[in-house]
């Protein structure tokens, strides 16, 4: 069903008990030409990319839990492509156009807002490093704008911009259409436009092996039995190394818990994305009006969803200092989400060394604002067994050959 | 928070150490190793879902290097032993 303003009327009409479930979730085939291990926003915009742009839709996306509850729905949502490396620059500028018309594309309010991300910075160094970051952009067609104190006054006036404060601000950038978006929305509503196209969204459906024959996939395990595919793509974000482990192969990945937390709901008093890379904490408020608030992640590799309690003292310390009037607000939730960190902060999307298997991962504290072009890039990469240029150089084989793709501006703080 | 028992110190919260992740890699010999031993040295890491053994600098402390076997899961420390100790001689885990 299509969501209108007609369809609005006439369910309110029947008192809205007459929708219809938003996406299917049967029982799973005994076989498919494509089945897609992960179901996050990322797993779920690879399957609806499939089935769109290249017409493969006998394609099951397999998760072990309910749909969105890893990373796509624990993550702060911020999106925005101000990187500094050319090959990020355009992945992610790819993704961020594609929000923009997401809504529409999936007839599925994901309640995108591009109402900026500001970087401040704290040192001279800092601040150098975002003119040369803002130059790189420009020259790659990317929107950013430097910031003085002046502008900062008038762009964030509740910014505490005295000489006084421990780490005080020298200054910053912008970029104008960054933004957030609503995460549920985003997985849901690719679930449902996958779901649509005749793809197999099947829930509660943990795959447990992998059936390779002369170095080729032919199908999983899984806790509903087995499932024969031509291919697999592997996209389980903090699980990537476990389920890849199954078909024998290594990454260079490590998983760490990364956090944050929301304050009770209060007016609108924040009208933009503010990051706060050396002091660790970054934040924006939701349409609900609680403040969506982040910080590093933990040091130490984990599977356990939840991190160290230090680390809030310090995103708070720090908060606090940047935004006094906070002061007095009170915490409502914490979680985290486990993260899969490449060494060089820059995903893995391409082909693995067993046949027919494809690998995305390695997105780190930061895939969010990557979901529907990670999805768009690994949807081509398995339906051509190769690569689309935007992700060409974002290979496994990059760790051995050396070509990394050093991105510090995906790396630490700034999801 | 992980309380972790340095093998000098005794318990102390980790906000005093940094971690130095997964234990006993190995360094290839540079005269003679290939691109691909190099890269596994370098980036390639187990990740392990469960017990794994690693390793802990106590920065705000003695200052020294040494090893733990927890698991990754529950966070349950189970051992910790000086640098050098080989895995044969220290008690369970992979
Ligand atoms: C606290 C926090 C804040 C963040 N903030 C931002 C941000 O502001 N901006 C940004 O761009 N990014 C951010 N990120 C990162 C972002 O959330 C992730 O990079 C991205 O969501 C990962 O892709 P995904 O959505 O597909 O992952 P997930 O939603 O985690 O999907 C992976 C799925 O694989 C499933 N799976 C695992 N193993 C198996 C198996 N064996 N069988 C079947 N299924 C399996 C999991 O259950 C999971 O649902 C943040 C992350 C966290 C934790
Ligand atoms: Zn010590």
């Amino acid at each position: 069903m299509r969501y209108s303003l007609f369809s609005l009327l006439a369910n309110a009409a029947g008192g809205h008990r007459r929708w219809p479930r938003a996406w299917m979730s049967p029982a799973p085939k005994p076989s498919y030409d494509v089945v897609i291990v992960g179901g996050g926003g990322h797993g779920l915009a690879t399957a609806y990319w499939l089935a769109k742009n290249h017409g493969i839709r006998n394609v099951a996306v397999l998760e072990r839990g309910p749909i969105g509850l890893g990373n796509t729905g624990r993550n702060t949502t911020v999106v925005r492509s101000n990187y500094l490396c050319d090959d990020s620059a355009h992945l992610y500028e790819h993704a961020l156009k594609l929000w923009e018309g997401l809504s529409q594309e999936l007839n599925f309010n994901t309640m995108f807002s591009q109402r900026g991300v500001v970087n401040l910075a704290f040192t001279r160094h800092e601040l150098a490093g975002m003119e040369r970051r803002a130059g790189a952009m420009r020259l790659n067609g990317i929107d950013c704008e430097l910031l003085t104190l002046a502008d900062l006054r008038r762009w964030i006036p509740n910014l505490n911009l005295s000489r006084d404060l421990r780490y005080p601000v020298l200054g910053g950038i912008v970029q104008p259409r960054g933004g957030n978006a609503r995460h549920d929305a985003v997985a849901w509503g690719f679930a449902r436009g996958a779901s649509a196209l005749g793809v197999d969204v099947i829930e509660n459906c943990a795959v447990t092996g992998m059936r390779i024959e002369h170095g080729r996939i032919t199908g999983v395990e899984t806790s509903r039995g087995p499932i024969a595919a031509g291919r697999v793509g592997v996209v389980a974000a903090g699980h990537s190394s476990v389920v890849m482990d199954m078909a024998g192969v290594r990454l260079p990945i490590q998983s760490f818990p990364l956090q944050a937390l929301v304050s009770e709901p209060v007016k609108p008093i924040l009208h933009t994305v503010v990051m706060a890379g050396h002091v660790h904490v970054y934040l924006s408020q939701s349409d609900k009006g609680e403040l969506v608030i982040g910080a590093a992640r933990d040091s130490y590799l984990s599977y356990a969803q939840r991190g160290s309690f230090h680390l809030i003292e310090e995103q708070l310390r720090a908060l606090i200092e940047l935004f006094p009037v906070f002061s007095r607000l009170r915490m409502m939730r914490q979680w985290a989400g486990i993260v899969d960190c490449a060494p060089d902060a820059s995903p893995i999307v391409g082909l693995t060394p067993v046949h027919n298997l494809y690998v995305n991962c390695g997105w780190g504290t930061g895939g969010f604002k990557a979901t529907p072009g990670s999805g768009w890039v690994f949807a081509h990469t398995i339906a051509n067994d190769a690569p689309h240029p935007l992700n060409r150089n974002f290979t496994l084989e990059r760790f051995t050959t050396g070509a990394l793709i050093d991105e510090a501006a995906a790396a630490g703080v700034a999801h | 928070m992980l309380l972790i028992p340095c093998p000098w110190c005794g318990a102390r919260p980790d906000s005093e150490f940094s971690a130095g992740g997964e234990a006993h890699l190995e360094r290839p010999d540079p005269d003679h190793a290939s691109d691909g031993q190099w890269g596994e040295y370098l980036y390639f890491r187990r990740n392990v879902k469960g017990v794994q053994r690693e390793r802990w600098l106590h920065s705000h402390g003695c200052r020294r290097w040494f090893n733990v076997v927890r698991d990754t899961v529950t966070h349950e420390i189970t051992a910790a032993y000086p640098m050098g100790e080989s895995m044969k001689e220290t008690g369970p885990g992979a």
